[in-house]
């Protein structure tokens, strides 16, 4: 098939293109500079300001809390959302329509308002300390992409399936992990990826649920940068953006990145 | 081991809707009995309650000293065939006929020999290493078909099973159930809404309407002795007459029409006559004639049918198909009148 372009077409993508994509270029300079402040573009070369990241102790530890609380947040996020998403398409006709839309509020409420709505439940309310918190809130953060994203992938699977399991003698606890979790195996793998990415990246919720002590990487990013406006901030973006487009990369190598976006 | 379904005043319903009626049905051992009736009668509902995804509001439901009532859907021990095929797409051919095996803790050697076995008598044993989705519709219907066998259940069920299938598989997949079926004897439920087929494959045939089973007979007997008008136009009764007694004379009783034309009918050829009943025929059961006794009527439209002439024919209460001999070719808009033809006419009780 071949559609002609227009040439004005050709020239707004690119100028958009360059919009998206020029910010990033700008960080990778910034962090290579040999400045001991943020400057484009970089005058002289230097791997010091990645080497700096380690040696900063607020970093690693907040790093580490930053992946601690991705991977257990979305693996909880996965334990509540893919039984309450395959609950939803199993019996879609006898529960009320509204219940699904229950589980996308998170995404519809402004972040910000949830992290305050979880200060004011959680942290002041149950006086919880604050890594269980911040764990509460991103659960609560990424739940809306597991329900979803699996939901979509259940929503295509032929349920007759099950009965077929089950009228071979499968009982149906056992049915729904030996035939119904392998046929929708792509769908969770796509949720916790992005559950993933969105709890890493998350600023705004985390701002609220932070406390002394504990932090996440983002955060420590803000905090950092008001302090010292050295290119150490940019060389951390560059490590973050690495890891966001080396998980993408094994998503678009493994099933394809329109899982995404399904 | 051979045993027989029995369905005992089965009610269901869906929230508050009721989709069977006191149904009762049974299924002698070693039978296959069709389920027939048009969208929406009842069919999946009878099955899935013996199936046990649905649970009847009242009544109860046995196969052979097991009451199955009650029994959880897993435990109940019943093959079934999909109408959609309902292969697991993530194991192989083998392991999808192995899966019931497995299930009941057959050892890995024997269940791949057991479906090995199984996928040879279906003639699928080439196919034994490739996944569902690199199948025909045929062939999909057949691993469901051997999948269900494997088990040797006591009873199967099959839910229109050929209905995704063309026209030729379709014939040759349902000689193969029967053969199948019959090999085995295992008691079978079979649903279709296609009339031929269910007559071609079944011992006996329940013709269900609303939530009821209207007729539960041999095919035969279906197509030559409906009991009820319902499956007296199912079976391509097209004419329905009804009729009143007016004089009873030995054998012999004249009745008349409601527009008042009159018939003599011998009760040594329909059976006992009620003062009040409906005269049911086939367009071949009612012969056009010039004249003589028989219901006027107006000719309306000629059809030629090789055998016959067929005329549509108007009467001040209703219009008539009947047949009229190719030696006498009759004009549309002509009078003459139809005289039924005794062994293809049957008496039915009056529609309530
Ligand atoms: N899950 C359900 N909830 C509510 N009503 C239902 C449900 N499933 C079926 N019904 C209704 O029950 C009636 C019987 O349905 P059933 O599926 O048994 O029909 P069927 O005879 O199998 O028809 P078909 O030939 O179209 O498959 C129908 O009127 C249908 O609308
Ligand atoms: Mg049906």
């Amino acid at each position: 098939m071949t559609t002609k372009l227009h040439p004005l077409l050709i020239v707004f993508a690119a100028v958009i293109f360059a919009i998206l994509v020029a910010p990033l270029f700008i960080i990778l300079g910034a962090a290579v500079s040999d400045t001991s402040f943020l400057t484009f573009p970089p005058q002289g070369f230097t791997m010091r300001w990645f080497t700096n990241i380690f040696d900063i102790t607020a970093f690693r530890t907040t790093a580490i809390t930053s992946l601690q609380v991705a991977v257990t947040g979305t693996f909880l996020a996965l334990l509540i959302g893919i039984p309450a998403a395959y609950a939803m398409n199993r019996f879609r006709i006898r529960l009320p329509s509204w219940l699904s839309n229950v589980f996308v509020l998170p995404i519809l409420v402004p972040e910000i308002v949830l992290g305050f709505s979880l200060v004011k439940s959680i942290t002041i309310g149950l006086e919880l300390p604050v890594f269980a918190t911040l764990l509460i809130g991103h659960t609560l953060l990424v739940l809306p992409y597991a329900v979803r994203v699996v939901g979509a992938s259940l929503a295509s699977f032929d349920f007759s399936i099950e009965e077929a399991a089950i009228s071979l003698g499968c009982p149906p606890l056992k049915t729904f992990f030996t035939v119904v979790l392998p046929n929708i195996g792509a769908g969770v793998v796509a949720a916790f990826i992005l559950a993933f990415i969105t709890s890493i990246n998350d600023v705004s919720t985390s701002l609220f649920l932070t406390g002394p002590g504990v932090s996440t990487l983002p955060i420590q990013i803000i905090a950092h940068m008001e302090q010292f406006f050295d290119p150490t901030i940019a060389s951390v973006s560059v490590l973050l953006m690495i890891l966001t487009v080396g998980v993408m990369a094994i998503v678009e190598a493994t099933l394809g990145l329109t899982f995404l976006t399904k | 081991m051979t045993v027989s379904l029995t369905l005992d005043n089965v009610s269901a319903h869906y929230g508050s809707t009721q989709v069977l009626k006191d149904l009762s049905l049974s299924v002698k051992a070693g039978e296959l009995v069709s389920l027939l009736g048009s969208s929406g009668c009842g069919k999946t509902t009878t099955l899935r309650l013996v199936a046990g995804f649905l649970e009847p509001s009242a009544g109860s439901i046995r196969l052979g000293d097991r009451d199955l009532t009650r029994l959880p859907a897993h435990q109940r021990d019943i093959g079934l065939v999909f109408q959609n095929y309902a292969l697991f797409p993530h194991l192989s051919v083998r392991d999808n006929v192995a899966f019931g095996l497995k299930q009941r803790g057959v050892g890995k050697a024997e269940r791949d020999a057991k479906a090995n076995a199984m996928l040879e008598r279906v003639g699928l044993s080439a196919f034994a290493e490739r996944m569902p989705a690199a199948l025909s519709g045929g062939q999909k219907q057949r691993v469901a078909l051997a999948r269900a066998l494997v088990i040797e259940p006591p009873l199967l069920m099959f839910d229109e099973p050929l209905s995704n299938l063309d026209a030729k598989l379709r014939v040759d997949m349902r000689v193969e159930i029967r053969r199948l079926q019959r090999a085995n004897g295992t008691t079978s439920l079979y649903v279709t809404h296609d009339q031929e087929e269910a007559f071609s494959i079944s011992d006996r045939v329940a013709i269900m309407n609303a939530g009821r089973i209207m007729q539960l007979d041999t095919p035969e007997v279906l197509y030559q002795r409906p009991a009820n008008s319902f499956v007296a136009r199912f079976v391509g009764f097209e004419n329905l007459i009804e009729m009143t007694v007016t004089e009873r004379n030995g054998e012999m009783v004249t009745a008349t029409t409601k527009a008042g034309a009159s018939l003599t009918l011998s009760q040594t050829v329909y059976g006992a006559i009620p003062d009040r009943f409906i005269l049911a025929a086939r367009p071949d059961g009612l012969a056009v004639r010039q004249s003589g006794e028989g219901i006027p009527v107006t000719l309306g439209i000629r059809t030629y049918l090789g055998r016959a002439y067929q005329y549509q024919c108007t009467t001040s209460t209703g219009d008539l198909t009947g047949n009229g001999p190719l030696s006498e070719l009759l004009e549309p808009g002509a009078q003459a009148v139809l005289v039924p033809v005794p062994e293809q006419c049957c008496i039915l009780p009056p529609e309530a």
